[in-house]
């Protein structure tokens, strides 16, 4: 049975109507217009849809949206804007990383996780941290550089 | 969004004027012309490709699209050196299918090689009418003129000068071109100008030149396929039988009436749901009490897949590629070498499965996709809904990755049947097990390699015969319904092509035969394992076997894998291409297996080749091959790569990269699964791919161009040499020779036990 729900996403606050296991990724786009997070499996197996709950990376394809009451929900453009890119998203675009890009959102939400908590990751670490995400173009090794990049700044 | 909104912004800064009138006195005729007098679109019509903003600017309308690998960049360089414009005053409109032409999509690597050289030829025209332009209104001779940053002026006094904006802008071209009159990836125009001598230079050839859409993708400020919204839209959801080839002869509409909203469209074997809310369509995608025909179980064992494929009929054999003399050849032959190597079906498994928006009423439709040949979706999507293809709009969105005939030219028309049935825009997004279990496949296949060496361990004669399943079971664009998951369910007569091709390279042997046979698919339609283009179609499948058989050829007249190619291949570029790959990678040179034991894991050097239209790459592999886990890991790769003259050096690298690491993971880890019934293999976790751990340390690259000679294509031909290059390195690291794809830790495991 749907119910209200409410959500704080990027800094505001919204109310929803909702089925209470309906995946918090359905509510960040179909009721919010955030299109940023986008669904991949359904299955927390890719990452595209990873966004931060309360600085966590977490699958927002498979965490019901009743769960996350009370967390702070941040989205990719919710980390930086054109004017002011997160050090993660300028390094990304310095490297020209992504081809299609539709898997951006794990690469990108992981590593700001990751540097928050490890300001200096070596390549065992980082490689450790973005483990499982998926790309399907085959810019991991772009990707790599990108972090590590941003890992200078 | 409404990206016709966004389109007319940009014609209408494009400054499309509503009178028509003709320029007096000018040869190069320029007629101002509304936008409505743009269609129907004229492959013979300058203006169709070219055309030039009030502020001097210039866009560039091409029926080709980038699927992210900075394709347009090229085209943008290409333009903006023949009309001598800085490259950010160049802009592409891509692949839409009511504003460009026809040019074949994304397809074959055909980008810059065919899309390009006609971008080229059309702007090279352009200029030369721009300058005549400018000398009738300058009164100076054309000869004495000379064009720098979109301004028109006099060599001798340059303050007597004129801008394109000035000449032109807002305007269209009224220019005839010489066409081919081909519709389709081999358009080629051309006009009167010849494009300049790469001595000229400015923007081809040199890096620096950044992709326009990293950015927004990196900022989340782009709008993707799976992003568009129709006011009024309805979420669909297909529903797919349990056994392939079953379809639905019941359906019990009650058992989904406490959703809200809820529609059931089922006609003939295609069965959706739609509902205003996509969590409700899932659910009821989910929920609905469907009865299914009893069909039998279509397909074989996994185990018995190449037996079916060495066993089945043939039902088509490819043209022969033959010369010399190779029944001689054998008959006299002092050694056979002999060897047989298999590759499994795989996926295209992009990011996202398919999505596709259909807007269909009114005799008309306007359909959003993903897809790499929106014209062809326009064709097909017409053909399905009985409508004039004028009046069927596709718009061309960023799709999650592409690799060829993806899903997505099966979800726009699963968007488009239910969008007629309901009468509403509807949009159509798969689930995962749609994704992996329902795209078009890539051909399983089995090939036979054979060599004939003489007494003095000189290789006389060579045969490889492939015997596979077509790649295009279903055609490499949804351009007929017969081609699309909705045709075959809609009873469409098929029309499969019977094809698989040969590998493409230059050795040199006296005698060489190569067959290729296609047998029949499994099921003959909608089938899960139903076959289609995936990048590089082919390619890896008989370079994998080509290039690890020439190196068990060299170890069986022992020589080093290396020095065998560079005295067999006979194409100068590829034995310079090899020459440098070695030099690079620091290769050793040895013959067999050198098993050296680092720690825990073998580490080996192994070296492929292969040329795709044009295009020619070497590589060498460096692995690591864990002695316990069997696991490999790719940590390096030296690549050579000759794609004739470069245009975006910098975009190339990361084009070879990407392919590299992709058809790594073809290589090493993929492989569909299937049980008798259906695809088996619906996850990433049963149809694992490269992971971050697994992604190779370094991949060195040597670009070798070639500015005199044509661009030909980059998309493509990387991706064709890493099977072999792989499997060398394997064998040179552990001494297990590994014939068949994917060569996971079991595999391996299995071998060094």
């Amino acid at each position: 049975m749907a119910k209200r729900i409410e959500l704080n996403v990027n800094g505001q606050s919204h109310t929803i109507e909702a089925e209470p296991d309906m995946p918090l990724l359905y509510a960040l786009r179909d009721d919010l217009g955030l299109s940023n997070p986008r669904f991949g499996c359904g299955l927390a197996q890719c990452g595209a849809c990873t966004v931060l709950l309360d600085g966590v990376p977490t699958r927002s394809c498979a965490t019901p949206v009743d769960s996350i009451v009370g967390k702070k929900v941040t989205t990719l453009n919710g980390i930086g804007t054109p004017g002011k890119p997160h050090k993660v998203q300028a390094a990304f675009i310095e490297e020209q990383v992504p081809q299609c890009g539709y898997c951006l959102n794990g690469w990108i939400m992981t590593s700001v996780a990751l540097l928050e908590k490890t300001p200096k990751p070596n390549d065992g670490q980082i490689r450790e941290a973005l483990a499982g995400i998926k790309c399907r173009c085959g810019t991991h090794t772009a990707v790599l550089r990108a972090v590590k990049r941003a890992a200078q700044v | 969004m409404n990206i016709n909104i966004n389109r007319r912004n940009l014609l209408a800064s494009a400054g499309a004027l509503v009178v028509s009138v003709t320029l007096p006195g000018v040869k190069a005729r320029a007629a101002i012309s509304t936008l409505a007098s743009r269609l129907p679109l004229k492959p013979e019509q300058l203006a169709t490709y070219i055309s030039i903003n009030q502020d001097g600017s210039e866009v560039g309308w091409i029926g080709k699209v980038d699927m992210g690998q900075g394709t347009d960049i090229g085209w943008i360089k290409m333009i903006a050196e023949e009309l001598d414009l800085p490259t950010d005053r160049v802009s592409m409109v891509q692949g839409h299918s009511d504003v460009t032409v026809n040019m074949g999509g994304a397809s074959g690597s055909t980008g810059i090689w065919k899309g390009g050289a006609a971008m080229r030829n059309a702007a090279a025209e352009a200029r030369r009418a721009l300058v005549e332009l400018a000398s009738e209104k300058l009164g100076i001779p054309a000869d004495r003129l000379r064009v720098t940053d979109g301004v028109v002026s006099d060599k001798n006094d340059p303050g007597k000068k004129v801008s394109y904006g000035e000449l032109i802008g807002g305007r269209h071209f009224d220019l005839q071109l010489e066409w081919n009159n081909v519709i389709g990836n081999d358009l080629l125009v051309k006009g009167k100008a010849k494009p300049k001598s790469p001595s000229e230079y400015k923007t081809v050839g040199k890096p620096g030149t950044k992709r326009r859409d990293v950015a927004p993708k990196v900022l989340g400020t782009i709008e993707y396929m799976v992003d568009v919204k129709v006011p009024g839209m309805l979420h669909g959801r297909m529903i797919r039988p349990p056994v392939a080839g079953a379809v639905p002869i019941g359906v019990d509409e009650a058992s989904v009436k406490d959703i809200p909203g809820v529609k059931v469209v089922w006609q003939k074997g295609l069965l959706g749901v739609v509902a205003p809310k996509e969590w409700d369509a899932i659910r009821a995608s989910q929920q609905l009490k469907i009865t299914w025909s009893d069909a039998k179980p279509p397909f074989p064992s996994q185990s018995a897949l190449y037996e079916h494929i060495r066993k089945a009929p043939i039902v088509k054999q490819d043209p022969e590629v033959k010369f010399g003399d190779v029944d001689a050849a054998f008959a006299s032959a002092a050694k056979v070498v002999e060897a047989t190597y298999e590759w499994p079906f795989q996926s295209h498994a992009p990011m996202s499965p398919a999505c596709g928006v259909a807007d269909v009423r009114d005799g008309e439709a306007t359909v959003w996709t993903g897809s790499q040949k929106a014209h062809y979706c326009a064709e097909g999507v017409a053909k399905m809904l009985n409508l004039p293809v004028e009046k069927v709009k596709a718009v061309q969105m960023i799709g999650p990755g592409s690799y060829g005939r993806n899903d997505s030219g099966d979800a726009v028309m699963d968007a488009a049947v239910l969008s007629k049935a309901v009468g509403k825009p509807v949009r159509v997004q798969g689930m995962r097990y749609e994704g992996h279990g329902w795209d078009p496949k890539a051909p399983a296949s089995v090939h036979v390699s054979r060599a004939a060496v003489d007494k003095d361990g000189k290789v006389i004669g060579w045969q490889f015969d492939s015997k596979a399943f077509s790649k295009r079971d279903t055609l490499n664009n949804e351009g007929s319904p017969e081609h699309t998951l909705a045709g075959q369910l809609m009873d469409w007569p098929l029309k499969p092509v019977m094809l698989f091709g040969h590998p493409d390279e230059s050795y040199g042997f006296p005698s060489i035969r190569k067959t290729s046979a296609t047998i029949a698919p499994l099921l003959d339609r909608a089938s899960p394992l139903r076959t289609a283009h995936l990048r590089d179609p082919g390619g890896p499948q008989t370079h994998f076997a080509v290039e690890s058989f020439m190196d068990e050829l060299a170890l069986a007249i022992n020589m080093d894998p290396v020095e065998f190619r560079v005295r067999n291949l006979k194409n100068p570029r590829d034995i310079a291409l090899i020459k440098a790959v070695a030099e690079k990678a620091g290769w050793q040179a040895h013959v067999g297996a050198r098993k050296q034991l680092k720690g825990e894991v073998y580490v080996g050097q192994g070296v492929a080749y292969g040329a795709r239209g044009g295009t020619r790459v070497a590589m060498i592999a460096e692995v690591e091959v864990n002695r316990t886990t069997g696991k490999v890991w790719p940590k390096r790769f030296t690549v050579a790569h000759d794609c004739g003259q470069i245009i975006a050096p910098d975009l190339l690298r990361l084009t070879i990269e990407g392919n590299i690491v992709q058809s790594t993971s073809r290589a090493l880890w993929e492989e569909v699964k299937f049980d008798s019934k259906s695809v088996t293999s619906i996850d990433w976790r049963s149809y694992p791919i490269v992971d971050m751990a697994d992604a190779p340390e370094a991949i060195d690259i040597i670009l070798i161009d070639h500015p005199e000679l044509p661009p030909t294509g980059a998309g493509e031909g990387s991706t064709r040499p890493t099977a072999g290059a792989l499997a060398n390195a394997i064998f040179d690291a552990t001494g297990i020779r590994l014939r068949q794809a994917p060569f996971t830790p079991e595999r391996l495991k299995a071998g060094m036990a």
